[in-house]
């Protein structure tokens, strides 16, 4: 008589194989990039309340607990942008669309660090 | 099978990712190293123009989204299995987030 | 000599799978499936697990080998150090030893209308024609052996059985992507739901395993932002006409 056996689904399969554990990596930066967005909107109302308020601000980007979490922050965005531009390919196989990704991230960051230093 | 309403939430998070993949990066490493840009004359008339405003509302909002979207989903994955509820709370902080920065720029 | 450490489940008898340990011997081109035919032909008969082609095209002999979703006729040996871990292809229920209950696969199959649904009549002359390039669009996603590594990969199907999953979402893509064919819309009904292409969170496990480099997590994304559109352009511009 037929009694098929159905193996139970646990979260144990992160771990099964390092593609799971770099899949995660990779969905986790969306804490940092969001943490960090959500940062930049309180910037913003620093910003709108004057320039005591927006001095505060700089000092709270200062201090050792943003730098630490700045530097987490910086390689989960590199990690999800690298991930992200190889992954184009994929969803819109043109030619040389990854390598064209690159080289616009390679552009607007170079705009982007020239405009604030 | 109907179709699914996802393209609604998907379409965002899509062109928020895009948006953070090339901008986040450069951005990040500016609020880290604090430079002379970042004065409160020069922000203020940056983020003065309504041009601006409108792009970094734009900005904001589609990262934010895009998070929110990836983390819904990673709740998922780790066996949160609320998915409507999960979906609900961090849409609509997104949208209260958004609507916060919206705010605090036209008060610029 | 080396050793497999096989999941055995006999329904008749068992309450649960159990681990069976066989001494075979080892050959530099021996691969699993010929370590699993020694087994039955020389230790335990009662071993049952599917196989035919032993040169991966047929695609029966998909099952887990140390974790990983494998051809069992491609898995050699000579990679695996110490004892060789084999299990029934995971996230499908089991049938018997190593033999797992299909069905799900087979009806996804059908449900994405994988045949020519032609734009146009064949042309008079007999045939329609295509170009290379024509043929190209599609080809890669046609070579699809239904060996189901892909489901055991995707953590997505696993979680959420009622998932499409990616051997179907890339062979309705298949027959989308073909010149003659007009069945696009016909198709989005299953491959457009939540179920559809809307379950998958783009791990990319189904195409790191995929033994054809089909690229089933292409063909979805693909298949997503084709949706995206179509949504977009039905919700905001309904009378445009498809």
């Amino acid at each position: 008589m037929s009694k098929p056996y159905v193996r139970p689904i646990t979260s144990e399969w992160i771990f099964r194989h390092p593609r799971y554990l770099r899949y995660m990596a990779r969905e986790f930066s969306c804490l940092f990039i969001g943490g960090w967005t959500v940062l930049m909107v309180w910037g913003l109302k620093q910003l709108s309340e004057g320039p005591l308020a927006w001095q505060a601000f700089l000092e709270l980007l200062r201090s050792p607990a943003s730098i630490a979490l700045h530097l987490l922050t910086l390689a989960f965005a590199t990690y999800h942008s690298i991930t992200w531009f190889n992954l184009t390919p994929k969803a819109l196989p043109l030619p040389f669309i990854a390598a064209a990704h690159y080289a616009l991230w390679g552009v607007v960051s170079v705009i982007v660090l020239r405009a604030a230093f | 099978m109907a179709r699914s309403n996802k393209p609604l939430v998907w379409a965002p998070f899509a062109a928020g990712g895009t948006l953070t993949a090339f901008l986040v990066p450069a951005l990040v490493l500016v609020t880290l190293l604090v430079p002379g840009g970042l004065a409160y004359e020069s922000m203020l008339a940056f983020a003065g123009h309504w041009a601006v405003k409108v792009a970094l509302a734009g900005f904001i909002g589609l990262s934010l989204w895009s998070a929110a979207h990836r983390l819904r989903i990673t709740a998922y994955d780790l066996g949160l299995r609320a998915d409507a509820w999960v979906a609900a709370l961090l849409y609509s902080a997104t949208l209260a987030c958004t609507g916060a920065a919206v705010y605090y720029l036209l008060k610029i | 000599m080396t050793q497999l450490e096989v999941l055995r489940y006999n329904p008749e008898t068992d309450q649960e799978p159990r681990f069976q340990r066989y001494e075979v011997p080892f050959r530099d081109d021996w691969v699993v499936l010929d370590a699993l035919n020694h087994v039955k032909e020389a230790l335990d008969p009662t071993l049952s697990y599917r196989w035919s082609c032993h040169m991966a095209v047929c695609g029966s002999c998909g099952m887990m080998v140390n974790g990983e979703p494998k051809l069992a006729c491609k898995a050699f040996l000579r990679d695996y150090p110490g004892v060789i871990r084999v299990e029934p292809l995971r996230h499908f229920p089991i049938e018997r030893d190593l033999v797992t209950v299909i069905d799900d696969f087979v009806a996804k199959l059908a449900r994405v209308k994988p045949w020519l649904m032609p734009k146009e009549p064949a042309p008079a002359a007999g045939e329609y024609q295509q170009t290379p390039a024509q043929l190209k669009r599609y080809k890669q996603f046609s070579m699809c052996i239904n060996c189901m590594l892909c489901y055991a990969a995707c953590p997505e199907y696993g979680l959420i059985p009622e998932y499409l999953g990616p051997a179907a979402i890339a062979l309705g893509h298949r027959w989308n992507r073909d010149s003659r064919d007009g069945g696009r819309e016909a198709r989005q009904q299953e491959l457009a739901a939540k179920e559809g292409v809307w379950d998958c969170t783009f791990v990319g496990a189904c195409s790191e395993v995929c033994p054809e480099h089909v690229d089933p997590a292409a063909a979805i994304q693909q298949v997503k932002i084709e949706s995206t559109v179509d949504w977009y352009q039905a919700h905001l511009m309904p009378w445009l006409k498809k």
